[in-house]
């Protein structure tokens, strides 16, 4: 069994939490929206506070920075991939090119970092940090965020 | 990111999530998820291949259209992370032989990390070291793995888990130089690291001595992967 077939048969054996009520947004044309990317991989610049382990905060990435460190805690997932290219991960270059196609409207102007290894509770994440990382996207005009998972 | 995607869509913005993990997308039932079985590490598939990126998102994109939800669908293709065969990397010679190999490896690798460092102009080694500071790590995870005692050995900043990450992160940006060709398939540079380099046999090796010496699980686990 390689590392990825033992995390996927142990996060499948980890409870979840339930969300008993739960929002659907229609969203506006995508080619009027503007669109986030919120990440778990802990990304951060350098000069910004790195992440601690079990760290439930985020950090913001202003949209034209590409010089991002990997603040993961886990040793568990592939880092290979971000170093060669970022947009593996976090695909700024990618919507970019799709806002000048006009197939989106236009990429937000900072976008989301979470450290995706938790605690199992999530508490933290769902009533506090999270809620108020969705709060100032909104501010910003995010009508979209697209979640990329480490 | 199940999970912030209720968030944010309770704050009014649209939300469209790539699942790693199908179960836990199942469990917690975001309102649009695609599936994407690629290597963990590697949401949108394939590093330097825009055009694969660029279908991944515009079928994660789709799902936007969807009247009602939640909706879970499948990326077509599967990534898959294992079988590779470790990448075929070169590592520098012996040169000192009063090192220990580790330290001596770790040395000769230095001009290959400059170069990743040079090119990317950043890098991920420094949660508690340097990459001046990687060949004495390996010094004391050698000493370690020889029978010091670990809770007396001065592992740098003194945190098994930081220290093992920016050492691994130092061979992974350097090997990264040294390859040939597209970037490597998950896991395969990590297969290399801990298969065939003086430094995660010593890695494995002071990990294996901190759990004999019955230090608490945190402090040897995360030292490499789980299933090492």
């Amino acid at each position: 069994m390689n590392g990825d077939q033992a995390m996927r048969l142990h996060a499948a054996s980890l409870p979840a939490p339930e969300f008993t009520e739960r929002s659907w947004v229609t969203p506006r044309p995508l080619a009027e929206a503007t669109v986030a990317i919120v990440t778990s991989a802990a990304l951060h610049t350098p000069e910004d506070e790195a992440f601690g382990a079990g760290d439930t905060g985020f950090r913001f990435i202003a949209s034209d920075r590409r010089d991002l460190v990997l603040g993961h805690w886990s040793p568990n997932f592939d880092r290979v991939g971000v170093a060669a290219d970022l947009n593996v991960v976090y695909p700024i270059d990618r919507l970019e090119e799709l806002a000048e196609r006009g197939v989106i409207g236009r990429v937000a102007a900072r976008h989301v970092s979470f450290a995706g290894n938790q605690p199992d509770d999530l508490a933290t994440v769902r009533l506090d940090t999270g809620p108020a990382a969705a709060a100032a996207l909104r501010a910003d005009g995010v009508d979209v965020v697209l979640l990329t998972p480490v | 990111m199940s999970v912030l995607a209720h968030v944010f869509e309770a704050a009014g913005i649209a939300t469209v999530v790539l699942s790693s993990i199908r179960a836990m997308a199942e469990k917690v039932a975001p309102p649009r998820a695609l599936h994407c079985e690629f290597p963990l590490g590697r949401p949108l598939g394939r590093p330097g291949d825009a055009a694969f990126q660029h279908d991944v998102l515009a079928t994660a994109f789709a799902l936007l259209d969807a009247p009602s939800g939640p909706v879970l669908t499948d990326y077509p293709e599967v990534i898959e992370a294992g079988g590779d065969e470790p990448v075929a990397c070169a590592l520098p010679p012996r040169f000192d032989p009063s090192l220990p190999p580790a330290v001596d490896e770790a040395r000769g690798l230095r001009k290959a990390y400059d170069r990743a460092l040079a090119r990317r102009g950043v890098t991920s080694v420094g949660r508690v070291i340097s990459a001046d500071e990687v060949p004495n790590a390996l010094a004391v995870l050698d000493a370690i793995a020889k029978g010091a005692d670990w809770t007396e050995a001065g592992i740098p900043g003194g945190n098994t888990t930081a220290v093992c990450h920016d050492i691994r992160t130092y061979y992974e940006e350097a090997a990264l130089e040294l390859v040939d060709g597209p970037t490597p398939g998950g896991r395969a540079i990590e297969d290399w690291y801990f298969e065939r380099t003086e430094a995660g046999a010593t890695v494995l090796a002071a990990r294996a001595a901190i759990r004999e010496a019955g230090a608490k699980f945190p402090i040897w686990f995360y030292m490499t992967p789980g299933q090492r």
